[in-house]
């Protein structure tokens, strides 16, 4: 399947976009980041949670969902 | 009163001036069973860092999936507290120091439940929507905000 894969703030910058479509053919969050990670290595020491058609999830959680995000640290307000 | 279903959007763009938040006051003249207001505003702070001072925050946010956890705080709070009406306005783009980012407005027929509703709407903001505040330096560099 592909995802459209979505980053913010701090993980935008070191990805250089906001937006790309990735195609992922696993099953596990986890395994989502394993391919986020070897394609930016920087990404690795990054506090960041990870969201699937905008609820948060954890890493066993299975994709179901096209639509993916990462989000940095909040600091609205 | 219930709360409204509908998902509103909470973002403007740039700071929230000090007349946008008079007429939200003066809008509720007309709302008499209304006995007790309570505002929160959030403003750009001038922190210095490391001999850099802070000039101003350019924020940024899932807007779908922060409009939708606004709107869920919004339900929750409505739960939790009887009030008879809330609003909330955050910034996007650039807000320089001194400016207003964040606008709570809740109101009750009495004071005590303002009170109480106030600081759970701004601690559930600050926790749960996806915002992003580059914190723009006088010199142009930036760093990520993070709340503490």
């Amino acid at each position: 399947m592909n995802l459209k894969v979505k980053y913010f703030g701090l993980i935008a910058e070191i990805t250089n976009c906001s937006e790309e479509t990735i195609p992922f053919s696993k099953h596990t969050v986890a395994e989502f980041l394993d391919l986020i990670f070897s394609k930016y290595p920087a990404l690795k020491n990054k506090d960041f949670k990870v969201a699937q058609n905008m609820q948060l999830v954890n890493i066993e959680t299975k994709i179901s969902s096209a639509e993916i995000a990462l989000l940095p640290p909040f600091s609205g307000g | 009163m219930k709360a409204d279903k509908k998902i509103k959007n909470v973002f403007r763009q740039g700071a929230i001036s000090s007349e946008f938040i008079a007429n939200s006051i003066a809008k509720h003249q007309v709302k008499t069973n209304i006995g007790a207001h309570n505002i929160f505003l959030g403003q750009v702070r001038a922190d210095t860092i490391k001999d850099q001072t802070v000039a101003a925050i350019e924020y940024s946010a899932y807007e779908d999936m922060a409009n939708a956890k606004f709107h869920e705080i919004r339900e929750a709070t409505f739960e939790k507290f009887n009030l008879t009406c809330m609003h909330i306005y955050h910034s996007l783009g650039t807000v320089k120091s001194g400016e207003i980012c964040l606008f709570v407005f809740v109101s009750s027929t009495r004071r005590k439940e303002v009170f109480k509703a106030l600081e759970y709407v701004v601690e559930e903001i600050k926790a749960h929507v996806p915002i992003f505040g580059k914190e723009i330096f006088e010199d142009e560099t930036h760093q990520w905000k993070i709340n503490s």
